[in-house]
């Protein structure tokens, strides 16, 4: 069940073939091309068992999914999942009987949470099979692969001066 | 005259989207409705004009949960119309990734969707703060199930190595020993999972069922056997567009499905039991036996237990398959195309799933016919919330509507695995 111990994952959710649910792999492929040290990029289609084995043991876990939570497309929402639940109206949008909520409430009920766990969430619009991004979700997946840069870079960055 | 209609909008914990609607009037449960408001998805027709290579790849994206299933009935169905026999070895690799999906399918519904049920929680995730250790094992167990297919497979959701005439390529012995490792962890596992939910408190309902389901010479059916039924139904897969038909009802997107001249039926965990508990391993038949499953069972809230000893079963003859595995000559047979029609029949592990297609002398799929298990559950998942609910209208709404969903999920209904809730609404008349 356990992943390798204290791996530092970014993980990508959503179906490649359905519009805006595509958000969160296409920010895992941005982020392929030259990925954070250490790092490993992932992409996973939300299904809440195999997430979990992702999640169970790694140090660090940056998630990016799509959602629905009735803000306008492209908006992006950050939640620090370590800290509290997420809000589960966000993510209902899942298209599989257990998604991401799950997962992170199933990782904190059997202790398997990252001490470091980031959910970065992006408003979709179209959903529709085959579509590609629509054109606000285009522009919010560089945002958020630009954003989630800086915060691990400035993570390391504080990692490194406290081991200083 | 009292009417009252109780509606629940969600419910969750089964696979796909629809609805339940419950009329109780005058005390008594006057109608229910399984509505699946599902948009049809047309898979039969996308298949029109393919090649039939392509057929394998296309209807494992019918379902994540068991992906499998649809690949081995159309591979089956192709072959008897090109009259191609793949061979004992092939067939075991056929047989052995089934129990992959058997133990993944079974596992996710046991512990995830199901146990909540008898053990008084939500869902999974309230229940694995209380009993964290019982999810993990169901998680590893779940786990040892996606091994087998992302070996056999080449990966763990929509497999890419399943073809007409065999596989694209086939494992060598050392690559299974692995993998016997894990099976031989997740059979314990099993084994303490039936013993596990053997002792839940289980509602005492029981109705006369047609228990219709595969039935093989020698093994318990996964990829192989005619189709029987507990009324002494025997026929072989082309023969049922004569004894089943699929007919429309208002409220539901998906066919209903139902014995010509005879009504409803059930296939599935309950149906393979009652009419194979000979075909069992000895392990399993003794881990029945020990949670007081006789060979036949009638109550529908014990599927679970049924269910746990399907698993452990899958474990049991992976494992009998891998030792007895020898590696093929060649991973497919010849499979050149001809004209012709062809039938198959295999147990997804949800139930009987009938495929049919008509082909052209190229290859070319001119015709296709998939009948899903869910479909023909549908019917009597109605019938058993017309019969069982009424011994419990006394007690608190929110209690009556979660026997509802309970009833519902004991048939673990793949609507689609598009979506994850159904909608339900309990009516009373007054």
């Amino acid at each position: 069940m356990r992943g390798k111990a204290g791996r530092r994952i970014v993980v990508g959710l959503g179906n490649s073939n359905r519009g805006d649910d595509a958000a969160g792999r296409i920010v895992a492929r941005l982020l392929r091309d030259a990925p954070p040290e250490g790092f490993e990029i992932i992409e996973k289609d939300g299904e809440a068992a195999a997430l979990l084995a992702e999640l169970d043991g790694a140090a660090a876990a940056y998630v990016i999914d799509a959602c629905a939570s009735g803000a306008a497309p492209g908006a992006v929402s950050r939640f620090d999942a370590a800290a509290g639940p997420l809000p589960s109206k966000t993510f209902a949008l899942s298209s599989h009987g257990l998604g991401l909520t799950e997962a992170i409430e199933l990782a904190r009920a059997l202790g398997q949470l990252p001490p470091i766990c980031v959910v970065y969430a992006i408003e979709g619009g179209c959903f529709e099979t085959g579509a590609p991004l629509s054109p606000l979700v285009a522009a919010a997946v560089v945002t958020v692969a630009e954003r989630l840069r800086a915060e691990i870079a400035a993570r390391v960055e504080t990692e490194e001066a406290r081991h200083a | 005259m009292a009417v009252k209609t109780i509606k629940v909008d969600y419910l969750a914990r089964v696979e796909g989207e629809g609805a339940l609607k419950v009329v109780i009037r005058d005390g008594v449960v006057a109608s229910a409705e399984l509505k699946i408001f599902e948009p049809p998805r047309f898979f039969e027709a996308f298949l029109r004009g393919r090649d039939f290579s392509e057929a394998p790849d296309i209807v494992a994206r019918i379902c994540g949960i068991c992906p499998v299933a649809y690949q081995m009935s159309a591979v089956q169905a192709i072959e008897n119309a090109l009259g191609v026999d793949v061979g004992a070895p092939l067939r075991a690799l056929r047989r052995l990734i089934y129990c992959g999906e058997w133990i993944e399918s079974h596992t996710l519904h046991v512990y995830m969707l199901h146990a909540p049920d008898f053990l008084g929680y939500e869902g999974a995730v309230e229940m694995a703060r209380d009993h964290a250790d019982i999810v993990r094992r169901g998680l590893a167990l779940k786990k040892a199930g996606n091994a087998i297919i992302s070996l056999l497979g080449g990966r763990e959701i929509h497999p890419i190595n399943v073809r007409v005439g065999g596989f694209y390529r086939t494992p060598r012995r050392r690559e299974l020993q692995p993998l016997a490792e894990e099976l031989k962890w997740a059979r314990e596992a099993a084994l303490e999972t039936v013993r596990w939910a053997a002792r839940f408190d289980f509602p005492e309902r029981e109705r006369d069922y047609e228990f219709v389901a595969l039935r093989h010479e020698r093994d318990y059916p996964f990829y192989e056997g005619r189709i029987a039924s507990s009324r002494g139904l025997d026929i072989s897969a082309d023969q049922f567009d004569a004894h089943f038909e699929e007919a429309q009802v208002e409220h539901s997107t998906a066919l209903h499905a139902c014995r010509k001249g005879g009504g409803a039926y059930l296939t599935g965990p309950l149906a393979r039991y009652n009419l194979n508990f000979d075909r069992l391993s000895p392990l399993a038949k003794e881990a029945a036996r020990e949670a007081g499953l006789g060979p036949v069972c009638a109550n529908p809230y014990r599927s679970i237990l049924v269910r746990a000893v399907e698993v452990l079963y899958a474990c049991d003859e992976a494992l009998r398959l891998i030792d007895a595995y020898e590696e093929p000559e060649r991973p497919a047979v010849e499979a050149p195309p001809r004209a012709g029609v062809g039938y198959g029949a295999t147990e997804a592990p949800r139930g009987l799933l009938y495929h049919r297609y008509r082909l052209e002398p190229d290859g070319t799929i001119a015709d296709a016919r998939i009948v899903p298990p869910t479909s023909q559950n549908q019917a009597s998942i109605e019938e058993d919330l017309r019969r069982f609910i009424g011994g419990w209208l006394d007690l608190p709404e929110e209690d009556l509507r979660h026997r509802c969903e309970q009833t519902v999920r004991n048939h673990d209904p793949c609507i689609s695995c598009a979506t994850h809730f159904l909608r339900l609404e309990l009516e009373h008349a007054r």
